[in-house]
């Protein structure tokens, strides 16, 4: 658990110092939505029926991109066998870019709803809380994959593209169940969004045990 | 073992054709193209067995490293997303006419062409991910990973995506097959193509540990010439 927490915090201060992940990201999701909200092009009584969409497709792809730059650190310098000759558990490092690749994304997250809300004339302050319980399920399943995903993909050939190739079928269900959430979630709460919130719980965590016990044969050498 | 799958694979085949085409009545809404459904049902059926097979054999493979098991993993990848690939080109065929579209968002569509991407990105993965052991490793997770996601589409795309029960209720096999005749081509057509999955599977296992012999034979005459210059 302690070495979990190094982790964290490493990955946490690497991505502070630098910022460099962060702000490309955040800008790539300003553009992503962007591109989206204008390719639509509803008019604006239409225009909040697009955000469940809009939202969660900005968020897989900036999310690709935030996560994969996780692990491209380690890269440089062969980092991650440094970090697998150190006396942390494989399942440790797992956690602990699980929980910096969350902490990332839930930042990512904190910018981009805000923008689709004002984008998409939406209100969305009086369905924040629940609004937050999807935006975490969301976040966290996808982290659960991706973080391993994104392990594999820096390791093998064609890099670039094989992580969405990888992970965006995996991460179908978990788009259906977000969408779906989050427009049950905008028509009036939470009590409307029971099926897809219990999809989504289910996907987090089937997901985050399967990458924490099969992380260990994806960076063994 | 050699020798019997092949025939026996040829004689379900022919058994399952005579049957589709010559013994069972001709479906009174649906017409003639009804009869594609025997071979549709059955290749989903061989894929999903296919997909279980590289979910199990991935599993042997990492726990135990053994190469048949990485082999099998392989070959039934490729076989399911063969039979997948059938699923999605026989279903608009009979679609077409049927529902007046090739395509639609049902459940049961949209799970199959999901699995199909699945899959089709672990070949991806082993064609392009290069040549080293890992890359076995990696693919096994991905099968592992791919098995546990099916129930997960299964039950998202039917709870929270759009239901057409008319159309699913006539696409359900029970409902649909009257004569008795039809649930015994149907089964015929599901062995035919369950036995000619499993003789592909058996082809390719032994193509992947051929190749892998070839591999290792070259390898050690290199290292002779060498010696010998």
């Amino acid at each position: 658990m302690r070495g979990a927490l190094v982790i964290f915090r490493k990955d946490l201060s690497i991505e502070w110092r630098t910022r460099e992940g962060l702000s490309s990201v955040l800008v790539l999701g300003l553009l992503l939505l962007v591109v989206l909200t204008v390719a639509h092009d509803a008019p604006p009584e239409a225009a909040p029926a697009l955000a469940p969409s809009v939202l969660w497709a900005t968020f897989l792809f900036t999310g690709l991109l935030g996560v994969q730059r996780g692990f491209l650190l380690e890269r440089e310098n062969d980092c991650l066998a440094g970090l697998l000759v150190s006396p942390v558990d494989p399942a440790a490092i797992y956690v602990g870019k699980l929980g910096a690749n969350v902490a990332l994304l839930a930042i990512m997250q904190l910018f981009v709803v805000p923008l689709v809300g004002l984008f998409l004339h939406l209100d969305l302050m009086p369905v924040l809380p629940a609004l937050l319980v999807v935006l975490a399920l969301g976040n966290f399943g996808f982290a659960a994959l991706a973080t391993l995903f994104a392990a594999i993909s820096v390791r093998v050939r064609a890099r670039e593209v094989m992580l969405p190739l990888l992970l965006l079928p995996l991460l179908v269900p978990l788009l259906i169940g977000t969408v779906s959430a989050t427009r049950s979630v905008l028509a009036g709460g939470l009590a409307l969004a029971t099926d897809a919130v219990t999809v989504l719980v289910a996907f987090d965590v089937i997901f985050a045990v399967a990458g924490w016990l099969l992380f260990a044969y994806v960076v063994r050498d | 073992m050699g020798r019997v799958l092949p025939a026996v694979t040829c004689v379900a085949m022919l058994a399952a054709l005579y049957l589709v085409f010559m013994v069972v009545p001709t479906e009174q809404q649906m017409g003639i193209v009804q009869r594609i459904f025997y071979f549709h049902v059955s290749s989903a059926w061989m894929a999903f067995i296919g997909f279980f097979l590289v979910a199990g054999a991935s599993a042997v493979y990492l726990w135990n490293g053994s190469r048949a098991a990485d082999r099998l993993a392989e070959a039934a990848a490729e076989v399911g997303v063969l039979f997948c690939s059938l699923v999605l080109v026989t279903g608009p065929i009979w679609a077409r006419p049927i529902w007046g579209v090739w395509w639609t968002w049902d459940p049961r569509l949209t799970m199959t062409v999901i699995l199909w991407a699945i899959y089709a990105s672990y070949l991806m993965l082993r064609a392009f991910g290069g040549e080293d052991e890992a890359v076995n490793r990696y693919a096994a997770v991905l099968g592992i990973i791919g098995v546990l996601d099916i129930p997960i589409i299964m039950v998202s795309v039917r709870l929270l995506r759009g239901m057409h029960p008319a159309v699913i209720a006539r696409n359900e096999g029970g409902s649909g097959l009257v004569d008795p005749w039809m649930r015994i081509a149907l089964l015929v057509s599901a062995v035919a193509l369950i036995l000619l999955g499993s003789w592909l599977m058996q082809l390719r296992v032994r193509m992947g540990r051929l190749g892998e012999e070839m591999a290792t034979l070259r390898h050690e005459e290199e290292a002779r010439r060498g010696e010998v210059a």
